[in-house]
């Protein structure tokens, strides 16, 4: 019995075939999204992470079907090579992305940091990241990147 | 020895990761972001027991449910006898493995695989499955296994196929013995002895992607075998065994990685999805859950070490004897390396003639263990500097001081570097690199050391307590006599380069460091380097990403290509313009005739070569046999709080001085060593394995396995102290493992100084230490 997902992705309005019980992330991927990512599948690791109407989720421990009408940011909506989203320059330059799949995840908790506030304090940025494992870097790169990507946002850099 | 220090034009420079902004864009570059048509899904059955004979499965029921397509058992699939070590040929360790056992011998063995049209019907289809066990009585200490009445591999054909001790009849999976000196002598010398006895815990890797293959039949009718690997060619090698097929049918590509630290060095999930395409000519995908790469990919070696070592009162070190028990769960998976690795990775670090050391591998109904990121030196290393600290506190010396004293010099060489090798014996060798004084010193001042005493009783209240420790430690670079790598290198007619290696980059950045490597020899810059890294249809052998190699090791055969382009390039330069080729000289990316005045551009040179002027194509390819394996050093400090009301242990501080040779790329050396040793906090603090009376692991999840996260970070500070390797490329050694090992011991001796309590079974959890709290108290 499948439905239609009514949805905003990286503003491209979608129609897509979804069965009831199928989990946001599976869709995402199934439909062409390959940046958000499955680590756990329970909704710990954080690889998974978009943002969903204005709030950093993990896609994991969705229904696709909650996400109707809703807007969502994946990893692949923020930046391009040529203009790449300041945190993801920033990741680039602290030489912070290692296996990177933890990366989207963790960038779009970042940018869901900053878009709410553009001038966070590194406990701020701790916390905000707290949902994203990582084991290659031990996470003080990468603290450090979304500070100097906030700099770079508030046109300090 | 150790006064040159390498500066390059490409190397010691942090040049940007080359997959660093695809990865951070999202592209989809990993073994599961390539979609497939009419794809099969797996999912596994696993025993539900640690030790029982299937008397019958019976699969009828799943095969009629809609979907499903087929079924893998012991009684329809390879039975070949082999083992999930990705490890070069002939492996050493036992071949005691088939994809599908009738006696099962841990909770989450493999029992049926399903391949169906959907992940969902799939996993139905295991509710179906029927299996009748009879179960046996296991084993779980590792400490009795040896001789107990329960017989694990009691199958009578279970072998290493390299002459080694194996008597699986007494759960005995390895054996190795070595000594050097006079032990019994050196005791009679000390003044005093230190003996004891630590235990080590099961711990995994944890890497985020999970275990995933994908397998599927090309255009020519061939397997192709897309995967999460850390060792492409070896897993080639044994998927052939297994399948018993030639060889030449088989392609394994490896796309990004995401993380391996050792437990993509096993062959586990790309048997299963090549059996069933090989057999349905469909492409089938098998990916773990995180509940499976718990309890049924692999772990570290639990162990339980006994050091004993005597000194004098002036400091010297008289003798060091060491014994192991290690577990290596159901099956023998690095069971032999990782046990000698235990030795030869830590007794080498201080100067000592009388040294012994005896090791055992022995089977239980656990979990499999494997290789993992410090390879048996974590272990070790966990009992020799706890003995280190109380040594040193017995002849009442500063433990940093008398590491100082006794550590290993340049020029210096250890007999324990051909006592003890990979299992068998080892390869003589020099070090020629050590950076362990400096990194002890500059360390001590980063944590301010040497006033530690008025920080702690500044510090210190009545209910918590401040505390500081240290602790050294080695590892190695390559397997020597064993491993090669090669690569292979062609120039474009813009005089860029293609460089093809089959060293594994599984998010260590090796793809970047060879490419700086391989740049700096010919003067070009990284970006003018495009790598492919690790399809055993295009790329030239490497052993994988293990042992500590890659930089080291095809860091050198890169070098060897560099330079035989080099002369490719002058040779073509001196035919063309008419000049003799030993007046040439490359620079800025031009060979040049200085006398004449006459010169070619690398791209004037790749566009003739190419088109118009002697045709030919300027590239090569060269390999690197591994002579030594130079050991990297580091010193760990850390200033901890502990809590003596609540037992919490709280790393305030944490520095680690690291001794790497030549940092290729600084950016990526930070990355390797605060990655390893945060890996190793939590190793020390949190991470553990739970399991019940029947063996079975009860916290399989991050939600209950826990691994630090942002929040639970302390200060770390990492300090590179570049030396020169002479037998390295542009003077590197590794850096990725060593630094996992040091956390366990520096958080014991920060306990001991803290609180007068030493602790030797770790994780130190809040409960553990105040336990040991009160156990002290009564």
């Amino acid at each position: 019995m499948s439905q239609i997902l009514h949805v905003t992705i990286n503003g491209e309005q979608k129609e897509i075939s979804i069965e009831p019980d199928e989990l946001l992330l599976d869709v995402l991927r199934r439909v062409g999204y390959k940046g958000v990512k499955r680590g756990c599948k329970e909704g710990a690791c954080g690889t998974c992470t978009i943002i969903l109407n204005g709030y950093a989720v993990k896609s994991c421990i969705m229904l696709a079907a909650q996400a109707e009408n809703g807007e969502i940011t994946t990893i692949e909506g923020i930046g391009t090579r040529d203009n790449p989203h300041p945190i993801q320059q920033a990741f680039v330059d602290e030489g912070v992305v290692q296996c990177g799949f933890c990366i989207p995840g963790m960038i779009l908790s970042a940018k869901n940091l900053l878009d709410k506030n553009p001038n966070p304090t590194e406990e701020e940025i701790s916390f905000a990241l707290d949902g994203n494992l990582c084991r290659c870097t031990g996470y003080s790169g990468q603290i450090k990147a979304v500070k100097a990507a906030a700099e770079a946002i508030r046109g300090e850099k | 020895m150790t006064e040159k220090i390498y500066k390059g034009r490409v190397v010691t420079k942090s040049v940007p990761k080359k997959d660093a902004l695809s990865l951070a864009m999202g592209k989809p570059m990993y073994t599961d972001d390539m979609d497939f048509k009419d794809l099969l899904h797996v999912k596994m059955l696993r025993s539900p027991h640690a030790h029982a004979i299937i008397e019958d499965i019976d699969t009828s029921e799943a095969e009629k449910l809609l979907g499903v397509v087929d079924i893998l058992t012991y009684k329809n699939s390879s039975q070949v006898l082999h083992t999930s070590a990705g490890q070069g040929f002939p492996e050493p360790s036992p071949y005691d493995t088939r994809l599908f056992n009738k006696k099962v011998k841990f909770v989450g063995e493999r029992v049926a695989a399903v391949a169906a049209e959907s992940v969902k019907i799939a996993e139905k289809a295991l509710n179906l499955i029927k299996v009748k066990y009879t179960i046996l009585e296991p084993i779980f200490d590792h400490d009795k296994a040896i001789g107990n009445e329960v017989i694990i591999h009691d199958e009578d054909e279970s072998k290493y196929i390299i002459p080694v001790f194996y008597d699986p009849k007494k759960n005995h999976a390895s054996h190795i013995d070595a000594e050097t000196g006079d032990i019994e002598q050196g005791f009679a010398e000390a003044d005093h002895i230190v003996e004891k006895t630590v235990r080590n815990h099961y711990g995994q890797h944890c890497p985020l992607e999970p275990h995933i293959s994908v397998a599927y039949i090309d255009d020519y009718d061939r397997l192709v075998v897309r995967t999460a690997t850390q060792v492409p060619f070896h897993c080639r090698r044994i998927l052939a065994q297994i399948l018993e097929i030639p060889l030449s049918q088989i392609r394994v590509i490896k796309p990004r990685i995401g993380g391996g630290f050792g437990t993509k060095q096993e062959i586990i999930t790309e048997p299963i999805v090549a059996s069933f395409t090989w057999k349905l000519k469909r492409p089938v995908k098998f990916e773990f859950t995180r509940k499976e790469e718990f309890i049924s990919a692999r772990t570290r070696h639990p162990m339980t070490t006994q050091f004993k070592a005597g000194v004098k009162k002036d400091g010297t070190i008289t003798a060091m004897d060491m014994k192991v028990i290690s577990n290596t769960g159901a099956y023998g998976s690095h069971a032999l390396t990782v046990l000698s690795n235990t030795g030869s990775k830590t007794l080498p670090l201080y100067h000592c003639d009388n040294i012994r050391f005896i090791g055992d591998t022995v089977y239980t109904n656990l979990p499999v263990a494997g290789a993992y990121r410090g390879y048996g030196g974590t272990q070790a290393s966990l009992a020799m500097e706890i003995v280190m600290d109380d040594l040193a506190k017995a002849i009442g010396m500063d433990p940093a001081k008398f590491r100082l004293m006794n550590h290993i010099k340049a020029g210096e060489t250890s007999p324990i570097f051909k006592a003890l090798g990979e299992g068998t014996e080892g390869v003589e060798q020099t070090v020629d690199s050590v950076g362990l004084t400096e990194c002890i010193n500059q360390g001590a001042d980063a944590i301010n050391w040497w006033n530690r005493e008025e920080i702690k009783k500044k510090n210190s209240t009545d209910t918590v307590k401040r505390g500081f420790g240290l602790v050294c430690v080695m590892q190695g670079s390559s397997i020597p006599d064993i491993d090669m790598a090669a690569g292979y290198c062609k120039m474009n007619e813009d005089g860029t380069f293609n460089l093809l290696v089959g060293a594994t980059d599984i998010g260590t950045g090796s793809d970047t460091i060879l490419a700086q490597i391989f740049a700096e020899g010919l003067g070009i810059d990284a970006s003018d380097v495009l790598v492919t890294s690790s399809d055993t249809d295009t790329t030239p052998f490497d052993t994988g990403a293990y042992a500590s190699s890659t930089t080291y090791l095809t860091g050198q055969a890169c070098i060897n290509l560099a330079m035989k382009v080099k002369k490719q390039l002058i040779d073509y330069t001196a035919t063309v313009l008419s000049v003799p080729k030993d007046e040439l000289e490359i620079k800025n990316k031009t060979v040049i005739h200085k006398k004449s005045g006459k010169q070619m551009t690398f791209a004037e040179i790749g566009t003739k070569s190419y088109y118009s002027e002697n045709q030919t194509q300027i590239g090569a390819v060269a390999s690197e046999l591994s002579k030594k394996s130079p050991p990297p050093f580091i010193a760990h400090y850390a200033e901890i709080d502990v809590d003596i009301e609540t037992g919490r242990v709280t790393v305030l501080k944490y520095v680690a001085a690291v001794d790497c040779g030549t940092p290729i790329n600084p950016k990526l050396v930070i990355g390797q060593v605060e990655g390893a040793l945060v890996n190793g906090l939590c190793y020390a603090l949190s991470e553990q394995y739970i399991f019940n009376d029947k063996g079975k692991m009860m916290n399989p999840s991050f939600g209950n396995y826990k691994i630090m996260t942002t929040i639970d970070l302390p200060t770390i500070e990492t300090i590179i102290v570049p030396t020169y390797e002479p037998s390295g490329p542009w003077g590197a050694k590794s850096v990725a493992e060593v630094n996992i090992s040091g956390p366990m011991p520096v958080l014991s001796n920060a306990i001991f100084d803290a609180i007068g309590i030493r602790l030797t079974e770790p994780p130190y959890t809040p409960d553990r230490v105040l336990k040991a709290i009160q156990e002290q108290k009564k």
